[in-house]
């Protein structure tokens, strides 16, 4: 009788623990499930229009088919990297002084104002930009695109690489301290290695979205039909150039806007990998 | 000065009991502490400790948790600092109080081996060793592969690694990762090394390694070990100071310790009636 008993709350035990486990697994495949449809819908509708001409030609007037965005895919990656180079270092020092000197008020205040920051809609930031960049200057140009992009990045790099640095060990920060090694030479050479993977996440997320950005650029950078490098001028952008083609009323543009989005997806998944292999560990995953 | 240090340690001198050992009163002392209070926050860790640490000789301090052992042994080397204590009272390495000086300094002359192995993670084995003079300067390739093989060596460590020095500090196992941090400590020299219970994480034979190690690194350091374990201070240590709640309450040759202490209350702690 009991054996039984011990037997039914067994399996009753066992089903259970299937069962949460199939939920998990579940949910884990809806997390990525999105980003399949969007990649397998966007190649669909684009793919039609990708050719090598998409890559290396300038976009063509109205009413002729075929031309490329290459202007484009050269203007977001110009605009994205100036961005990355005025944010990253911003962002990455702010969060080391977070983690190592911000246990006081001021501390406190940058940590909120951050969030707040990193909690402002992109079309704002945008709008900022133009005043302080945009006006001054008397014209669009690719730096106040720059710029805007660098202002999206650096609450995100701020507050992922302040937490990755807290959750080094402090038993790490005191063997070193142990060796007679200065303190800020511990947070330069110790810490921050040691928290090398979890700060590459923030950078890597804030450079997808900020490579995913259109409405900071429209006020900024305005976009470019031409071929332009130059930071001074109004430059084209991979995102803008979907916003525009998207709403035109040509369904050449339509497909064109659609290979547009394809290869921006590409691009940022390219970022990530490279990121990661550079960043990667020697150590593989043992890294606590 | 001599005589504030000895306070706490004349009465035991009349008597030595081991002939081999010197009587505590008469050794030259590398550290003396004197008069330390420590607090961290309210809590006041350390009262009025005098202390001498014998040259070239292990001192094991024992005493119940929270005595204030792993405090004292801090404060010998600043690191009670970084974890927020403030401190009273001086401690004089060969006569320079370290309170006066830089606490890099001081620490690259004190070093220290934590309870928990603390191999850097993202360093091989190599690296690790090679940290401390490379973080503090040392560029010659020569000097540094000389310095680690020796500290390896000086560690144990040197035969079971010797072919691995590439990989992770983190592949060896919890005995090997604590001996790598003993390598990491006297790569950079140290005349004092300080131990905060360096066993008590570690399986029997992994302890007797340590234990091993620690009577051979005698012969070039002054040792000073904190242990909850009595055993370990009786096997290791050539001398013994027994704290409680934040005083020191006896220090003696470690033998004299364990067979005749002069306090009730450390011959209590010793037999085991508390703590």
């Amino acid at each position: 009788m009991r054996e039984r008993a011990n037997n039914r709350s067994y399996y009753w035990r066992k089903l259970k623990n299937a069962s949460m486990l199939g939920l998990s697994l579940l949910s884990a495949l809806v997390v990525i499930a999105p980003l399949f449809i969007i990649f397998a819908y966007t190649l669909n509708k684009g793919v039609g229009s990708l050719n090598l001409n998409f890559f290396i030609h300038m976009p063509k007037p109205v009413g002729e088919a075929g031309g490329g965005m290459a202007n484009a895919i050269v203007g977001s990656l110009i605009m994205v990297g100036m961005g990355g180079l005025m944010g990253l270092p911003i962002g990455i020092v702010a969060g080391i002084y977070l983690a190592e000197f911000g246990k006081n008020l001021f501390g406190a205040a940058v940590r909120f104002m951050s969030d707040v920051l990193s909690g402002i809609p992109s079309i704002v930031v945008g709008v900022v930009a133009y005043i302080i960049v945009v006006i001054p200057m008397k014209h669009f140009s690719a730096f106040a695109g720059s710029v805007a992009l660098a202002i999206l990045m650096i609450p995100t790099v701020t507050r992922t690489t302040e937490e990755m640095i807290r959750l080094v060990p402090h038993s790490i920060r005191e063997a070193s301290l142990a060796l007679g090694v200065p303190s800020w030479k511990t947070t330069l050479r110790i810490i921050l290695p040691a928290a090398a993977k979890g700060i590459t996440t923030g950078v890597l997320l804030a450079i997808a979205r900020a490579a995913g950005e259109t409405a900071p650029l429209l006020f900024t950078a305005l976009g470019n039909r031409f071929w332009s490098t130059s930071l001074n001028q109004p430059m084209a952008s991979l995102t803008v150039f979907i916003y525009d083609y998207a709403k035109a009323p040509f369904d050449d543009w339509n497909r064109q806007a659609w290979a547009a989005a394809f290869v921006l997806i590409c691009i940022v998944f390219l970022v990530n990998i490279v990121f990661r292999l550079v960043t990667r560990s020697r150590y593989g995953i043992r890294n606590t | 000065m001599e005589f504030a240090i000895l306070e706490a340690t004349k009465h035991v001198a009349m008597e030595p009991t081991a002939p081999t050992k010197q009587p505590i009163s008469e050794i030259p002392h590398k550290m003396i502490a004197q008069d330390l209070n420590c607090y961290f926050g309210k809590n006041h860790a350390l009262k009025d400790v005098t202390l001498g640490i014998p040259t070239g000789q292990v001192l094991a301090i024992i005493g119940p948790s929270g005595c204030g052992k792993s405090t004292f042994l801090r404060s010998l080397n600043r690191m009670h600092e970084v974890a927020g204590g403030t401190l009273t009272g001086k401690v004089l390495l060969d006569g320079m109080d370290i309170y006066e000086s830089d606490p890099v300094i001081v620490r690259k002359r004190v070093g220290m081996v934590f309870q928990k192995a603390n191999p850097f993670p993202t360093m091989s084995i190599f690296d690790n060793v090679a940290a401390g003079l490379r973080l503090n300067g040392t560029r010659e390739r020569n000097k540094v592969n000389e310095t680690v093989e020796q500290s390896l060596k000086r560690a144990a460590l040197w035969d079971e690694v010797k072919d691995s020095l590439n990989k992770s500090g983190m592949s060896l196992s919890g005995g090997q990762q604590q001996r790598l941090c003993i390598a990491r400590t006297l790569a950079v020299d140290p005349e004092v090394v300080l131990m905060d219970e360096p066993a008590s994480a570690l399986d029997p034979i992994s302890t007797a390694k340590i234990e091993e190690l620690i009577y051979d690194l005698k012969k070039n350091y002054t040792i000073v070990i904190v242990t909850h374990n009595m055993q370990q201070a009786a096997r290791v240590s050539d001398y013994t100071a027994f704290f409680y709640m934040g005083e020191l309450i006896e220090v003696d040759e470690t033998k004299t310790m364990f067979t005749a202490p002069q306090k009730k209350r450390t011959e209590d702690y010793i037999t085991g009636r508390f703590g």
